[in-house]
């Protein structure tokens, strides 16, 4: 699978047995994990290598999660609304104006961002349960709001568009150019993700989570944080939007339902809510489960779906990444310091 | 004019049934003070144990009242397997469990009874009256929902288990030391609300029809009446409810178009929650650091 190896982010890099240092390990991982996912499109068939490709979107989308509802504890159930904002951006560029598909991906982010900084706003206001109902009823209105628009967004019939062609100086076709696309701008918003939130930055996100309180007394400005947060989250999940606008030619108001948004939700569950490679194990899982699920019947995959939230929530809150760390810790005792943020705000 | 009546009176129908989803939603959030996110999918569950009836030829106020009876056990059951286990975990779980819970009751419908739109029986015919200004079914949806809330305004107010669960809610560690069993009053609390939604759930069935995903609309609409009314007050949420559903009618028809109402619900909610986050009935949240 497309970086699993990645796992080695989360903590258990730092094993002192070995010659090479924690940090050296760690990048072994990571790079192992790239050469993977650089070769994986040339060992499946080009279904498998599309399919790849939108368990990586998922997993850009998943990271924006991640950061808001994981990190810094403000629950969104409408991160959907984001993926249809980047969506929608870029089709309407490329369908309305004929810009490069390769020139949207920018705008999308940005507006999902600006988006997100003012929904970031109203929900400053709100604490958890309020905030979570907001977007809730975001997610609810989406589909609504899109078809209303009809003129720009051409209604239920929704847009099609033609899939990029892989250019004259990479010829790898259509599907293996897109699984590329997607590997590099994942490779990207995680680099930038990580760095974010291994950083002071990540640090104050965490502690706002915690402890509100103790966070402004330590001189947190929860307020400008908190918004970042917003527009950062939701400037990733724009941009897996207008990937996936990408990916599948096609936009349309019923791809954006609320059960997007709550798909989204689970990935981040099952994948481990605050936890970085977590994304990674969410884009597969709510990629590849429901598609081996819908062979049974056509309501099994949130049949499965519902199952997953609760025996997660019960059983394993951390998800896998924040389980898999937690198992390996424990191989290695001599390693203290658990990573705070890998344990979760479920607990 | 005669329209604009027209208009009031049936969203006071449509109000009638938000009225009563919000309701549920307020019982519960004043148990535990969490909202149940799975509140309209239970309803539409519910709605679907009714048809089942219906079409098995039972008649129709048999088949509701079994509905109802079998949605109370199914809210306590839910609350004791479900919903204990997480009572004092964190808002995220909790919300997580709720989404759960909404996710398997759609999934569940649709895999039993299908996704295919179903016709739903209303016992109220459906023959003009008052000139032509409300339907039969309309006044029926009235009358059934002033009828429950006037049977839970009895139980809560007059009946021992009424006033125990009221003391559960308020004050948890004082309800214990008297004897009261908290945690079966807050399961009991998530029975009656199930109850209360199938009523919603089935009042409303005949005019969005059946189908997996009607409640989602109703849901939102729903929260609006609740906060809008005041969270913490059964009385406000009636009251949003029915403010909810004219509105709805009345900007529906003179302001905008019908595809955006939803999106006015959802304004509603936001401006609401930022303006005055008790609603009109509400009290005041003061939180102590």
């Amino acid at each position: 699978m497309a970086g699993t190896g990645k796992i080695s982010d989360v903590d258990l890099a730092g094993s002192s047995a070995a010659a090479l240092s924690g940090d050296g390990w760690r990048w072994l991982g990571v790079l192992a994990a790239i050469a993977a996912a650089l070769a994986l499109p040339w060992l499946v068939s080009n279904y498998h290598v599309f399919q790849l490709t939108l368990a990586m979107i998922y997993a850009i989308a998943l990271l924006g999660l991640n950061l808001l509802t994981g990190y810094n504890g403000q629950i969104s159930l409408g991160h959907g609304a984001f993926f249809a904002i980047g969506g929608y951006t870029s089709a309407i560029l490329m369908h309305r104006w004929g810009v490069p598909y390769y020139l949207t991906i920018a705008p999308a982010g940005l507006l999902s961002f600006a988006i997100g900084v003012l929904l970031g706003l109203p929900a400053l206001r709100l604490e958890g349960l309020y905030l979570a109902l907001v977007t809730f009823s975001l997610a609810i209105a989406t589909p609504q709001v899109l078809k209303y628009f009809d003129s720009w967004s051409g209604g239920s019939q929704g847009i099609l568009l033609t899939k990029p062609a892989a250019p004259s100086w990479f010829p790898v076709g259509t599907d293996r150019w897109l699984y590329y696309l997607s590997l590099a701008l994942l490779l990207v918003v995680f680099w930038a993700g990580r760095n974010l939130l291994k950083s002071r930055t990540g640090r104050a996100l965490v502690a706002i989570r915690d402890h509100p309180i103790s966070a402004v007394a330590m001189g947190v400005n929860t307020a400008l944080y908190k918004t970042m947060a917003f527009g950062v989250s939701a400037l990733m999940t724009g941009i897996a939007g207008a990937l996936a606008a990408l990916a599948t030619a096609f936009v349309a108001p019923d791809s954006f339902s609320p059960f997007l948004s709550i798909s989204f939700i689970v990935g981040s569950v099952v994948g481990g809510i605050a936890t970085i490679p977590g994304a990674v194990f969410g884009g597969v899982f709510i990629q590849f489960v429901p598609n081996i699920a819908s062979d049974i019947s056509d309501a099994a995959p949130w049949a499965i779906y519902g199952l997953f939230l609760l025996a997660f929530m019960y059983l394993m809150p951390q998800g896998i990444a924040g389980t898999l760390a937690v198992l390996l810790r424990r191989l290695k005792p001599a390693r203290a310091a658990p990573a705070a943020a890998a344990r979760g705000p479920l607990q | 004019m005669g329209q604009l009546l027209q208009q009031v009176l049936s969203g006071l129908a449509t109000g009638a049934v938000y009225a009563s989803l919000a309701l549920a939603l307020v019982m519960i959030h004043q148990a535990t003070e969490s909202v149940n996110f799975a509140q309209g999918e239970m309803a539409m569950f519910s709605t679907y144990i009714a048809w089942m009836f219906v079409q098995a030829g039972v008649p129709f106020w048999i088949a509701f009242v079994l509905t109802v009876a079998i949605s109370f056990l199914g809210g306590v059951l839910i609350e004791r397997i479900l919903i204990r286990p997480v009572e004092s975990a964190p808002v995220l779980s909790q919300v997580i469990v709720f989404i759960g819970l909404l996710v398997i009751f759609n999934s569940t419908a649709g895999w039993i009874f299908t996704y295919t739109v179903q016709e739903f029986p209303s016992p109220f015919g459906d023959t003009p009256l008052l000139g032509d200004m409300i339907t039969s079914s309309e006044l029926g949806v009235i009358g059934v929902t002033l009828i429950v809330l006037a049977l839970l305004y009895v139980f809560f107010r007059f009946t021992p288990l009424g006033f125990a669960m009221r003391a559960a809610a308020q004050n948890p560690e004082s309800a214990r030391l008297v004897g009261i069993r908290v945690g079966w009053m807050l399961a009991i609390g998530w029975g009656l609300a199930a109850a209360v939604g199938a009523v919603a759930g089935i009042m409303v069935a005949p005019v969005l029809f059946l189908d997996p995903n009607m409640m989602s609309g109703v849901l939102l609409y729903a929260f609006a009446a609740a906060l809008l009314g005041g969270i913490s007050s059964p009385g406000g949420a009636v009251v949003g409810g029915l403010v909810v559903g004219v509105l709805e009618n009345l900007v529906g028809t003179y302001l905008i178009a019908t595809e955006l109402k939803l999106t006015v619900a959802l304004a509603v909610i936001i401006i609401i929650l930022v303006v005055k986050p008790s609603g009109l009935f509400g009290t005041v949240m003061v939180k102590r650091v």
